[in-house]
């Protein structure tokens, strides 16, 4: 079992988190303007690294959504913190 | 051609202690230009080099393998095969991997041990038989065989399952595909191999692709390990790591890569002859020809390029395991090991042009690529040739991610990938 690090709750098991997304996408806006490639773009699209990665998760049991730098073949985490009052 | 395969000559060489056996395959230098070239030696690549060369008679062809043949998800899956979707086009993918299959040792000379044994997938409330009407209704008239199983008749086809009334997830019935069944993973790739390589085919080991030649917005051949080599036509059927090559391409697939587990008993005697999966556990299991329990079950949740799996996973495929066949508790497992899966939002696969003209896409099969080797292969090979879809391969185009137009099998069929 490996343990992830919550920014409230501190390491708690890796079955408490739920990958969210990768980070550093924005949502694109106003909604009129953009068009179906564009979309699907942020809907679907990836880099689904190997090696260095920075993503969002959600800590199911707390609820709150923070961001996690980890390692995709290694699994080891850098380090996670809080998306309080900060871009994804 | 390498030597064709036949009973007497296996007596023949068992006369002669085993010493006229020659290599099912080359091992070539590769040359600098090819017609085409497939990258992945897994038995999709290398299925795909067969058709090239068979259906279009085209054997300038070259597979280029980073590491050893069907050294990935080929030799890491657990080998069922099966075409039980919901959506018809899912059906008329699958059924026709599934029809392929059916004539594949014949056709390829290599005994892939086929053992059409049936898969039967356990319900456990009345709400699940409803659904699992739903699903043989629409796989009947799709033209594929599904039956609908009582508890009773679920119990027939594996009798050691769990009928007490404490179990968990109760047994009320469940759907049956006759035609289903399990092959020797390892054998599938090598006939490809070696039925390519006899039509001139290079297959090309521990050659790894390292970037694309782009000339004028097209690719024209990859760099690799042991130098470029240039191609009218590449394909990528690399699975897991189809988002690390596209990388090099310059564009971002709709697949995110994720540890698909698997684990072995030690060998038994005969006590199950179908592939049960269970809905309410999400495991699944039969037995192999040598006598090991074979177990498999969902995806690890945890975004991976690591081949080896996480614990909680596998607490969960042996607990499931466990509610449903009590008695496996005295089971000692041997191994268990991880492929890295190419997992798409619709759980569908991705078959077309890539963004790069000239490069070609078989990838996204998630958990269910081993199962539809042949049709990827026969798919990719009509694309590579005509630059146009096969009608089977034309709803799974990228373009489905702009459109709209999802394949969703994990809401139609409950497929876990």
């Amino acid at each position: 079992m490996q343990l992830f690090s919550c920014p409230f709750c501190g390491p708690r098991d890796e079955t408490e988190f739920l990958f969210a997304a990768e980070a550093g996408k924005t949502r694109p806006e106003p909604a009129a303007d953009v068009s179906a490639e564009r979309w699907s773009e942020y809907l679907y699209l990836g880099g689904n690294p190997r090696g260095a990665t920075r993503e969002i998760w959600q800590h199911l049991t707390c609820g709150e959504f923070f961001a996690m730098e980890r390692d995709t073949v290694t699994h080891v985490v850098s380090v996670s913190h809080s998306l309080r009052g900060e871009e994804a | 051609m390498a030597k064709r395969y036949s009973a007497f000559g296996l007596f023949r060489e068992g006369l002669r202690g085993h010493s006229g056996w020659q290599p099912a395959w080359r091992s070539p230098s590769p040359k600098p230009r090819y017609d085409a070239i497939i990258i992945g030696g897994g038995g999709q690549g290398l299925a795909t080099a067969y058709y090239l060369a068979k259906n279009h008679g085209m054997t300038n062809v070259a597979v280029l393998e980073k590491s050893w043949l069907g050294g990935g998800n080929t030799g890491r899956n657990t080998t069922t095969i099966r075409s039980n979707y919901f959506y018809p086009e899912s059906v008329a993918l699958y059924d026709f991997a599934l029809k392929l299959y059916e004539g594949l040792s014949r056709e390829l000379n290599y005994n892939i041990m086929l053992s059409q044994r049936g898969v039967v997938t356990v319900s456990h409330s009345d709400a699940e038989m409803e659904m699992a009407a739903r699903l043989v209704n629409a796989m009947q008239i799709n033209g594929t065989d599904a039956e609908l199983l009582d508890r009773d008749g679920v119990l027939a086809k594996a009798p050691l399952l769990n009928r007490t009334d404490q179990a968990r997830y109760p047994i009320f019935g469940g759907t049956w595909q006759g035609r289903a069944g399990v092959a020797r993973h390892d054998a599938v790739a090598w006939g490809y191999a070696r039925a390519a390589d006899g039509f001139g085919v290079d297959i090309i080991q521990n050659c790894e692709v390292t970037g694309f030649l782009i000339e004028s917005g097209r690719c024209v051949g990859v760099e690799t390990s042991l130098g470029e080599i240039r191609a009218d036509a590449t394909g990528l059927a690399v699975a897991g790591h189809s988002g690390v090559l596209a990388a090099k391409a310059g564009f971002q697939l709709p697949i995110r890569s994720y540890s698909l587990q698997a684990m072995v008993s030690e060998p038994v005697k005969p006590c199950l002859d179908t592939v049960v999966l269970y809905l309410g556990t999400g495991t699944y299991l039969f037995q192999s020809d040598k006598g090991e329990i074979v177990v498999g079950g969902g995806l690890d949740r945890v975004p991976s390029y690591a081949q080896r799996g996480n614990p909680p996973m596998q607490q969960t495929v042996i607990s499931g395991m466990l509610e449903m066949f009590p008695s496996f508790g005295q089971l000692k497992m041997l191994r268990q090991w991880a492929g890295i899966v190419d997992v798409v939002p619709d759980s569908s696969p991705i078959i077309g042009p890539s963004p790069l003209p000239g490069l070609y896409l078989n990838c996204g099969w998630g958990t269910g690529g081993f199962k539809s080797i042949p049709a990827g292969g026969w798919l990719l090979a009509h694309l590579m040739v005509t630059g146009e879809h096969h009608e089977i391969s034309r709803p799974f185009d990228l373009d489905r991610f702009v459109t709209g137009r999802l394949v969703d099998e994990a809401a139609g069929s409950g497929i876990a990938h």
